[in-house]
């Protein structure tokens, strides 16, 4: 090496090391536990706005928040941990927060308590004290509190628990900035940190101490030995199955003899942590006086009365159905003529001197699946909005509480009842909104379930069709086909309860959150993620699909009806003609798979009667019978979701193998239920 | 019988109780007791109309627990105050 360049590597070396050392520049990494519904999340938009990333845990379907934030030239990675009642391995949530803090170690861990249902809120905290990493408790919900009648100093809590305290009402923008300064400085060693740390009660003090002797030398790392030693008593799965592997045989059965003695040493531990939150606390809160009636308990009086509360329910579903028609569907046609078919016009002109086939791929494959996404926008806009309200408000679990008598009988949840009703409108929403739901097991059957809940779509085909093969019957045709499609939920949840997702039937416990005036900034970023995630993950599904279909439906033409979709309608006539069908309806209801409106269209260009309605009335009564009709208009209605919702299924459920599950076990319910109707009509020698 | 002892799904609208057992499998003890559904915490029932899901109010939240599961706690009628009487 020559003298100049080692001199330059050397000038280079000294004029990067300071800020290597220099701990003020240092990247800090920050995690953000809390309960659900103490406003987290409030938080963490606060904190970090738009400049946040959504992705999964690595190899989990939990949603995993990240963001970055700068405090003067420190820059702030902050995590947001999946919000958990504790850190005992009870789900899939509490096992990624507790992992995540242990192997991580980040350098500081914000416990965000509600100052309302301060003593529930602070268990969490009595656990992270447990782990490694400091803690900061950020005191939010403080005006949620004084709303209830509840009072906290948070000086007093701060002297009792020996970390610093920071009083906040983070959905009114207050102590964000004193919470960003106090993790700084107890992250740079400023602050002076003794943490009060829970113990046990002395009846399990022994035991304790006689596992963590035994376990001690054999604890892998990185997991503080005190920590397992207590999970263990606490009788915690992972915890339990981690120690059976690494002790030897000898040293786990005298663990074993231990824990089988004092199996109900769960209440015990619990306890104690409660006992002492009791202690730390007692100073620091006063509660509202006997008999005082709070705020949230004058509105629940009509919100979970069984009567008023399933009215109340009933008109605010009412309220987002009428946005979705008054501002949503007028929206979508706007952008479906103007836009859509515009944007498409433009383009033929302005590829007119491309090859045709390019052309039209380019127009009707991927610029009509582009298309067909933004024309869902106004309507996933509204029910995201309305999602988002309903649950920061704190509404939401009250409309769950309401229905779970009634989702009970499909294995549901009371909290499946919002997403499926919004399937009504779109059922991509259903899907996402299956979100909302904790146990894994009832948020995938919402989504199984979803796509029989009969959308807009669907039911505009069922009013133009109705009419022409029923005249003034076609009202109760249409009811009558409303009340199959409930008929089918309702089976399939049944039989999916029973026979296939088999297992233990989650038990009813839900919290009922204080209600609180919901936090605009959370709920704008909320929609837009949802967004945004509908279009980057569902989105690229719906334009592959789209163009693959409009291939299947041109090639090898001319016309739709010399293409492979066209022959494979041909090729499954007979299957047809089981619910008395000819081909061109079979046609119809494969291109539907795209838009479920193409139903009508496809009939129009097959029959040549293009969009005049009235002349494909009169051919599809010439071909239909009333008994086929119906046979047709039955599986349409249950038929396979549309590609946007397909797309959504795979998102949500992350799996290919439930998404293939959930279109094949609707093939077969429509297919099997036109089968019915035909060949029931044609036995009883009706409508043939 | 139960020396005294009702299940929670027993209490009235506004009644009280002190919670004294939990009967049910690891899984249900672990939850509820991370709820703060310990031995001698103080319960108050919020609502309940004889059938369908019950609201208890436990350490300032409300939780709604399915009749079934409400069935499996056990507790002492009356208040702190009724005890401390006595």
């Amino acid at each position: 090496m020559t003298g100049p360049i080692r001199e330059r590597a050397n000038a280079a070396a000294h004029s990067s090391s300071p800020s290597i050392l220099n701990l003020s520049v240092r990247p800090l990494t920050v995690a953000l536990a809390g309960q659900p519904n103490v406003g987290k999340s409030t938080i963490f938009n606060m904190l970090t706005g738009m400049n946040q990333h959504v992705g999964n845990w690595p190899g989990k379907t939990v949603e995993q928040k990240t963001g970055q934030f700068t405090v003067g030239e420190t820059v702030v990675h902050l995590v947001d941990l999946p919000g958990t009642y504790s850190l005992t391995a009870n789900s899939e949530e509490e096992r990624i927060a507790r992992e995540y803090i242990i192997r991580e170690r980040p350098d500081v861990v914000v416990a965000v308590v509600n100052a309302a249902i301060l003593e529930r809120s602070l268990y969490l905290l009595a656990e992270l004290l447990a782990l490694p990493s400091p803690v900061v408790v950020a005191l939010n919900m403080l005006d949620v509190a004084e709303q209830e009648g509840v009072r906290v100093e948070p000086a007093v809590l701060a002297a009792a628990l020996g970390i610093p305290v920071v009083p906040m009402s983070a959905a009114r923008a207050q102590g964000v900035r004193e919470l960003v300064q106090t993790v700084v400085a107890l992250a740079r060693g400023e602050i002076d940190y003794r943490p009060n740390v829970p113990s046990i009660r002395d009846d399990h003090r022994a035991i304790l101490e006689q596992i963590q002797r035994t376990i001690q030398d054999d604890v892998p790392e990185p997991y503080p030995p005190a920590w397992v030693a207590i999970k263990l008593l606490e009788g915690d799965g992972q915890v339990t199955h981690m120690m059976q592997v690494a002790l030897s045989p000898a040293r786990w059965q005298a663990v074993h003899d231990l824990l089988r003695r004092h199996e109900d040493a769960i209440l015990d531990v619990a306890g104690a942590r409660y006992e002492w939150i009791g202690r730390m606390v007692r100073a620091a809160l006063v509660r509202p006086r006997a008999g005082q009636v709070t705020v949230t308990e004058r509105l629940d009086r009509i919100a979970t009365h069984p009567l008023w509360g399933m009215v109340l329910l009933l008109g605010v579903l009412g309220v987002v159905f009428w946005l979705t028609y008054a501002l949503g569907t007028p929206l979508q046609e706007w952008l479906d003529v103007y836009l859509v078919h515009g944007v498409a016009a433009w383009l033929s002109v302005l590829l007119s001197a491309a090859p045709g086939w390019l052309r039209n791929l380019l127009v009707d494959g991927v610029f009509a699946g582009a298309g067909l996404m933004i024309t869902f926008l106004p309507i996933l806009t509204i029910f995201f909005l309305a999602l988002a309200v309903l649950e920061d408000t704190g509404y939401m679990a009250r409309g769950a509480y309401v229905m779970d008598r009634f989702m009970h009988l499909i294995g549901l949840h009371g909290k499946s009842f919002m997403p499926l009703c919004l399937g009504f409108g779109c059922n991509v929403p259903a899907v996402m909104g299956s979100r909302i739901i904790e146990s894994p097991r009832a948020r995938l059957l919402t989504i199984l379930l979803a796509p029989l809940v009969p959308c807009t779509a669907r039911m505009s085909v069922i009013a133009i069709l109705a009419p022409i093969f029923f005249g003034d019957s076609a009202l109760w045709v249409t009811w009558g086909l409303l009340g199959l499609s409930m008929f089918a939920l309702v089976s399939l949840g049944i039989l999916l309860n029973r026979a296939v997702l088999r297992g233990e039937q989650v038990a009813f416990i839900m919290e009922l959150p204080l209600y609180h005036v919901p936090n605009g900034r959370t709920i704008a970023i909320s929609v837009w993620q949802n967004l945004v995630a509908f279009l980057k993950k569902a989105g690229t599904i719906i334009l592959a699909m789209s163009v693959v279909i409009w291939g299947l439906s041109t090639y090898p033409g001319p016309g739709i009806e010399n293409s492979v979709l066209g022959r494979l309608g041909r090729a499954l006539e007979p299957l047809g003609r089981l619910m008395g069908l000819e081909w061109p309806l079979l046609v119809a209801l494969l291109t539907s798979f795209v838009a479920k409106e193409n139903t009508v269209a496809t009939l129009g260009i097959i029959y040549g009667t293009g969009e005049r309605v009235g002349a494909l009335a009169h051919v599809l009564t010439g071909v239909l019978t009333p008994a086929a009709a119906l046979a047709f208009l039955s599986t349409q209605v249950l038929f396979i979701p549309c590609v946007a919702t397909v797309a959504a299924i795979r998102q949500e459920s992350g799996s290919w193998k439930w998404t293939m599950a959930s279109v094949g076990i609707l093939l077969v319910i429509s297919i099997l239920t036109g089968i019915l109707i035909y060949q029931g009509a044609r036995l009883l020698g009706v409508g043939i | 019988m139960n020396n005294g002892l009702v299940p929670l799904s027993q209490l009235a609208n506004d009644e009280e109780g002190i919670l004294s057992e939990l009967r049910g499998g690891a899984g249900f003890v672990s939850r509820l007791a991370t709820l703060g559904f310990t031995p001698g915490t103080p319960l108050t029932m919020v609502q309940n109309y004889g059938h369908g899901p019950v609201i208890v109010r436990v350490r300032d939240a409300r939780i709604a627990l399915g009749r079934s599961e409400a069935s499996k706690i056990w507790v002492r009628k009356g208040g702190e105050h009724d005890r401390a009487d006595s």
